[in-house]
């Protein structure tokens, strides 16, 4: 099973793209309030976990994670 | 930070359509001059936007039901299915459903929305798994994180992306529930319900699709998209809503599982809330009985879809991706989606405004719905309001 390092690098790599100029993508970078995404690039992001790690992602997790590293902890404790 | 900090978007948008004198969103009809044009906001238009697709709202038969259930039964129960407010005409029109559907068992709502949020929440709970798919409606999303399930989505439309999750829910499909909708509500496409019932074949969990949008309008009968897939079989719950169709407001499920006269008891949005009035209940009665002995309706209902659609697909918009009842015209930009909704006013076509977060993506529609009681001409007179808007750019 992927470890949190895992996730965290699949994660960094989506969010490449929403990394604006001067923003340092890290564990604690906020996805809403600092990367901006918006709900519906929320979804993709999620979507593409999903297809990257062969797993499902209940939306129930959501309203806990804030950060990048809230988001691959979440991941790592649905695939122990 | 005050409670009414995350009102503030609403808040600025509603300053901005002020400013702009635009009112989209509560558009006031002031009068109703027949089941397709009225006084909206000051305009005499056209109505491309009410759901009323079978155009039954000011149905003769159905008016005379109503009318009469007030003089003999008051204008409303004032109370709940569960105590004073069954009254005759709520099971006699339970029977009526669940013999139309072709069901051992069928629940009345007092609105749709308390149909579908109430089934989604109360027949999945802690512990067990829903899936549902992404573009579903407010109200099963609604339903579904308040009965506290784990929630996954599968890719609007996409069987395989519904067979890859089922797969991955290895035993845990014994407590699963399966939702899709008929007719999607926005850009009106067909969920493709027989390769969706073949994957809960392959793998199991119950099925409940929500026929809102496609009651009267597809299969044989007018079931909707299950019985037109020749798969109603597999599907165990069939909620859907008054409010359309039917012309005046409420909502049903019905279902063979025994089960769902317990269940009944189970749904807080059917106990906790007064049943649908006697009137309501009459006129869906009538039009219930209407909608079965004209299938004409149908027919006119479809061949106005095609004129509106390729009407519109004509001008060079970009229409939803196929032909329905439902035909929704993507604008990328969102002022310029308020600015052609108000001159569509203007040029008497009353459509709805859909902006993001209820629009399926990030684009704006201009969504119209066409009713079997649209005139050809009527239909052609939208078109040259979409026209005419369009060549003013």
């Amino acid at each position: 099973m992927p470890d949190y390092n895992a996730y965290l690098a699949n994660i960094f790599e989506i969010l490449k793209p929403f990394a604006k100029q001067g923003i340092l993508l890290n564990e604690e970078s906020e996805l809403v309030t600092e990367l901006g995404l918006t709900s519906l690039q929320v979804m993709e992001l999620i979507e593409q976990l999903e297809d990257h790690f062969d797993m499902s992602i209940p939306l129930n997790i959501l309203p806990d994670i804030r950060t990048v590293h809230d988001l691959a902890l979440a991941l790592e404790k649905l695939n122990p | 930070m005050s409670l009414f900090d995350k009102f503030q978007p609403i808040i600025d948008i509603q300053a901005e359509l002020r400013q702009l004198g635009v009112m989209p969103f509560g558009a006031v009809t002031e009068k109703l001059l027949s089941s397709t044009e009225a006084i909206v906001n000051g305009h005499q238009v056209i109505l491309a936007g009410t759901n009323n697709y079978l155009g039954l709202t000011f149905e003769p038969e159905c008016l005379a039901a109503a009318k009469q259930a007030i003089d003999e039964l008051g204008t409303g129960t004032t109370g709940s299915r569960m105590a004073n407010g069954t009254f005759a005409g709520h099971v006699a029109l339970e029977n009526e459903l669940a013999a139309f559907f072709d069901r051992r068992h069928a629940i009345v709502f007092s609105t749709g929305y308390a149909a579908t949020m109430g089934m989604g929440s109360t027949l999945a709970g802690p512990g067990d798994v829903i899936v549902l798919d992404a573009d579903s409606h407010a109200s099963i999303y609604d339903g579904v994180r308040l009965g506290g399930a784990d929630i996954i989505r599968f890719r609007h439309n996409d069987p395989a992306d519904l067979d890859k999750r089922l797969r991955r829910l290895g035993d845990r499909i014994e407590n699963t529930l399966i939702i899709v909708e008929g007719i999607y509500s926005m850009m009106g496409d067909q969920a493709p319900l027989a390769e969706i019932a073949a994957v809960k074949r392959k793998y199991g969990g119950l099925l409940l699709v929500d026929e809102a949008h496609s009651l009267g309008m597809l299969g044989d009968h007018g079931r909707g998209v299950a019985e037109a897939a020749g798969v109603e079989d597999d599907v165990d719950f069939v909620v859907g809503t008054f409010s359309k169709s039917l012309g005046a407001i409420g909502g049903y499920c019905v279902s063979n599982h025994d089960q769902l006269n317990a269940i009944r008891f189970a749904i807080r949005s059917y106990i906790f809330t007064a049943s649908p009035s006697p009137s309501v209940i009459a006129s869906t009665r009538a039009a219930l009985r209407l909608m079965q002995e004209r299938p004409q309706l149908r027919d006119r209902l479809w061949a106005n879809a095609h004129r509106l659609y390729d009407g519109l697909k004509a001008l060079g918009l970009q229409v939803s991706p196929e032909v329905s009842p439902v035909v929704a015209v993507t604008i990328k930009d969102r002022n310029q989606a308020i600015d052609w909704w108000n001159r569509l006013l203007q040029h008497g076509a009353y459509v709805n405004l859909v902006m993001p977060p209820a629009s399926p993506s990030d684009d704006s529609l201009l969504r119209c719905s066409v009713s079997a009681a649209h005139s050809p001409e009527q239909i052609d007179r939208i078109v040259e309001a979409f026209a005419t808007v369009q060549g003013q750019e």
